[in-house]
């Protein structure tokens, strides 16, 4: 399980993050939505220790990583799994040499191994024979899939994801959605999802954290967005008419 | 002025993090042999263009300012060989490496920066700052010395060939002068300021690199303010080094 233990982060007078609680448990797809502006992104880079806390601490399975320094740190991170936004392949290397780069790095296993385990990672979101095209080659759909079979070349215990839509045509993003739902289930990894796509949300999320102004407004199932009287959440949720109006639909199905 | 002192401390902290221990030295030697190519390999044509003609035209605008029958011929050999060997070959060759080699390194990382690829090395555990950055200031270290003594040896052939071939001298009086009071040290001196020019131009530009922040707009800024920073750093260490190595 990872805690977040009140955590606070400001950038000089500004507070991003208030005393935010929140935890994260094994085999679910645990989303993080909100806003932009208001927070999303900076609970993610504080937990996987991208920035540093200010004051609270973030815990991996018992694990004190806000207290712990760079090498200790290492040996959490190589646990870690992560999805960034525009996918942060590196240009320079092909498809495969990126899913094989953490084990390259890491891990003392023949090339040839590292080569099969690269196939069968590329193989899982669907990308056999790509092996040897560039980042600048792939759609954007291709490389989130990409950046998701690196993420997993190390069978993480921790799966970061963050905007795994962004960018991509609503059939493309239903795809992402599915092999991370999938791979959740299939490593019984925790996954923390960013996003603010609510037809993600309410595709795959198992648990939905609702940040608003830098504090953690909502926490619930997708069962009980539909019925929340939270008014910013409502707003985030169902910002049309038309929105409102299926909502409506819905409530009267039940 | 704290905007200085901060960028040095900042200087300093990415340093420490660059010379920390690798981890693991079969993946850097790898990556030193690139970077050889890239910093190295593909700088030669640049270099050796520009020596050529700059020994031509030390060795011709020296003849040309040679009226004196009291000044001996072989005065332009002399001339032509100081010149590139203890000025041309070194500084002016890695100002012109400053441009060509840190304008690349600060753009190469800084578009790593905000394309969130150094945070995914940061969240694998990969220590970022030594894996882009030592093999780049490894491979400047080792091989510009050679790019400057090749620069010296074509300067000075160059300047001998326009000097006979246009009649201003002759190569047994260019050959005299090349080896009129020679000095071996002076070789040793510029090829110790090209080591720390190599340093310099390497260290200094991927700190603005990998500071970027912001788009492709800020990009183009820290790559520009590493060639600023990286001439200013050689002029300001070609002196001290000059006053320390030959005063």
């Amino acid at each position: 399980m990872i805690e977040v233990r009140s955590i606070s982060k400001s950038f000089g007078t500004h507070q991003v993050l208030k005393n935010v609680n929140v935890s994260f448990e094994p085999g679910k797809v645990n989303f993080i939505i909100g806003r932009s502006g208001q927070g999303k992104s900076v609970l993610a880079k504080c937990i996987v220790g991208l920035m540093e806390v200010d004051q609270g601490q973030v815990m991996f399975d018992e694990r004190n990583f806000t207290m712990m320094d760079r090498w200790e740190r290492k040996d959490v991170r190589k646990d870690i799994g992560m999805l960034f936004q525009g996918s942060a392949l590196f240009d320079s290397m092909t498809v495969e040499e990126n899913v094989m780069f953490p084990l390259r790095m890491f891990s003392k296993v023949p090339v040839s191994e590292m080569r099969e385990r690269a196939s069968h990672c590329l193989k899982r979101v669907n990308l056999e024979g790509k092996n040897k095209l560039y980042p600048s080659e792939l759609s954007g759909g291709m490389k989130k899939r990409t950046g998701i079979a690196r993420a997993i070349a190390m069978n993480p215990k921790y799966l970061f994801i963050d905007e795994p839509n962004s960018g991509l045509d609503p059939q493309t993003s239903i795809v992402i959605d599915n092999l991370v739902r999938e791979i959740t289930n299939e490593y019984n990894v925790i996954t923390v999802v960013i996003s603010h796509d609510m037809n993600s949300v309410m595709e795959i999320g198992d648990r939905i954290n609702f940040i608003y102004n830098g504090e953690i407004w909502w926490k619930g199932d997708k069962k009980e967005i539909l019925n929340t009287d939270n008014q910013e959440l409502n707003n985030f949720v169902f910002p049309s008419r038309f929105m409102q109006e299926i909502r409506e639909g819905l409530r009267q199905m039940k | 002025m704290n905007r200085l002192y901060s960028a040095i401390g900042r200087y300093a902290i990415l340093m420490s993090s660059v010379f920390s221990r690798p981890e693991k030295g079969k993946v850097y030697r790898r990556l030193i042999l690139d970077e050889l190519m890239k910093i190295g390999v593909q700088s030669l044509g640049i270099v050796a263009l520009l020596s050529l003609f700059m020994g031509a035209v030390v060795t011709l605008q020296t003849a040309a300012n040679i009226d004196s029958g009291w000044i001996p011929k072989w005065t332009i050999g002399f001339t032509a060989r100081q010149t590139m060997i203890l000025e041309f070959s070194s500084t002016m060759v890695c100002l012109i490496l400053s441009g060509k080699v840190g304008s690349n390194i600060a753009s190469e990382i800084g578009t790593m920066r905000i394309t969130e690829q150094i945070d995914a090395l940061d969240i694998m555990g990969v220590n970022s700052a030594s894996y882009l950055i030592l093999p780049k200031i490894i491979a400047a270290v080792f091989i510009f010395p050679f790019i400057v003594i090749i620069s010296m040896v074509l300067g000075i052939a160059a300047g001998a060939l326009v000097g006979s071939a246009s009649g201003a001298i002759s190569l047994t009086d260019f050959e005299y002068g090349l080896q009129y009071y020679f000095d071996p040290f002076d070789i040793i001196y510029t090829l110790i300021k090209c080591v720390v020019f190599a340093f310099i131009i390497t260290s200094v530009s991927a700190y603005h690199g990998y500071n970027t922040r912001g788009g492709a707009l800020e990009v183009g800024q820290s790559s520009t303010r590493a060639v600023v920073s990286s001439i200013i750093l050689i002029m300001i260490f070609n002196y001290m080094l000059t006053q320390l190595l030959l005063l």
